[in-house]
């Protein structure tokens, strides 16, 4: 009863959890390099999914500030009304540290293809031993 | 293995579900996360950097330090694609296909390459008849696609977006040349030397922003002491401005490293 409750109110946790369960288990599991590198991909994305969680605030809009800009005739802003800007930028620069190293372990996948023509784990492991 | 994996992961899962009964409620404005510095970002941040886009504010300014680094993890993750895969061998063997006959050519290695132009066209392993529908829809919506990716970068102070999404879209715009033709028409357009020196200047901007507001007698990327060159108003959002255009020149250019280099194994003759 109580897991319920606690999957019930706080269902975005829980949602990044499985998510990242999900691209764990295929980084530990999976025998192609390739999926390997999807599933560190969906972890990513579970953690971005998290932080952006995070931020949010009911009934509050994003954080752009409305109105009249610039000429210094602003009502006063409540820290309430807008939610919070700080994990947007976080994963904004995760988001693009994900692009980053996902180009690098396809550069890298393609590495060994090329010398060894397989992704597949366990064939790459028998030909590193047969040296 | 997988049975391994399985508990593994079971584990984990349910230590951080056990975990999660501790975290604040979804949305809660009273959460540790969203009451103490962003408060202050989300009531101070107008009145400081006069840029209603938050997201922009933290970013090039209260974070610039962090983005600037981003921005230099973007430029090495472009030069370990470079260093890993780029292959200077020449191919064997070309293949041309003259046009009005349909002939197709086979160049061995010593006879020199041909020019392709009217008469004769590149020809890949995988060669298919270029289709006019793709090609021309691809003209027409790739300056309207850059046009965006423009505005992204330049009305990121305003607007959701800013110098990674208006690059990201602009290097798009770029690698659709090479997904609508072939990847030699792509080189031919952008070649690597004007790529690779344009991913260093979008991180030397970036710098030179900061170094420049050190010799104006400021801190690093105190964009409040180029008021003498840029003028009074609104100087901490030109300089986020500046900011964020080098980050996009870096971006754009790092994506069309990444994709060249993967598509092609480094070889930068034919791929997708």
């Amino acid at each position: 009863m109580d897991l319920l409750q606690l999957i019930a109110t706080k269902y975005n946790y829980c949602l990044y959890i499985v998510l990242m369960m999900i691209g764990l288990y295929a980084m530990i599991a999976k025998n192609n390099l390739i999926k390997k590198v999807v599933g560190m991909s969906i972890f990513q994305t579970a953690i971005i999914l998290f932080y952006v969680s995070i931020g949010y605030k009911h009934n509050a809009t994003i954080p752009i500030i409305q109105g009249d800009h610039g000429h210094g005739t602003h009502a006063a802003i409540l820290a309430a009304d807008y939610i919070n800007p700080l994990p947007h930028v976080l994963m904004l620069t995760a988001i693009v540290v994900s692009v980053a190293t996902f180009g690098v372990a396809m550069a890298l996948c393609v590495k060994i293809y090329q010398r060894y023509q397989t992704l597949e784990e366990d064939e790459l492991r028998m030909r590193l031993s047969e040296k | 293995m997988k049975v391994l994996a399985f508990i593994i992961v079971c584990l984990t899962g349910g230590l951080l579900l056990y975990g999660t009964g501790e975290l604040p409620g979804w949305g809660d404005p009273a959460s540790p996360a969203s009451s103490h510095l962003s408060n202050h970002y989300i009531e101070h941040a107008l009145e400081e950097t006069q840029v209603p886009n938050l997201v922009t504010a933290v970013l090039a300014d209260y974070r610039g330090y962090d983005t600037m680094f981003e921005t230099a993890v973007v430029f090495c993750a472009g030069l370990a694609c470079f260093l890993l895969l780029r292959d200077f061998r020449p191919k064997k063997d070309q293949y041309y296909r003259h046009v009005p006959t349909g002939v197709v050519l086979h160049v061995k290695e010593d006879a020199g390459p041909i020019d392709v132009g009217r008469e004769f066209e590149d020809m890949d392993k995988d060669w298919v008849p270029a289709d006019t529908i793709i090609k021309t829809v691809c003209r027409i919506l790739i300056p309207f696609i850059q046009i965006y990716a423009l505005y992204v970068v330049a009305h990121g102070d305003f607007s959701p977006g800013g110098g990674f999404q208006g690059g990201v879209i602009f290097g798009a715009s770029l690698i659709m040349i090479g997904i609508a033709t072939n990847l030699k028409t792509l080189i031919k357009r952008i070649s690597e030397k004007f790529l690779a020196i344009f991913s260093a200047i979008g991180v030397l901007v970036y710098i030179g922003i900061g170094v420049l507001c050190m010799v104006m007698g400021g801190n690093f990327l105190d964009y409040g002491r180029l008021s003498p060159i840029f003028g009074e108003h609104h100087i901490r959002a030109l300089g986020m401005l500046g900011v964020e255009i080098g980050v996009g020149i870096a971006v754009t250019a790092v994506m069309v490293i990444i994709y060249v280099n993967i598509v092609s194994e480094g070889r930068h003759d034919e791929g997708l």
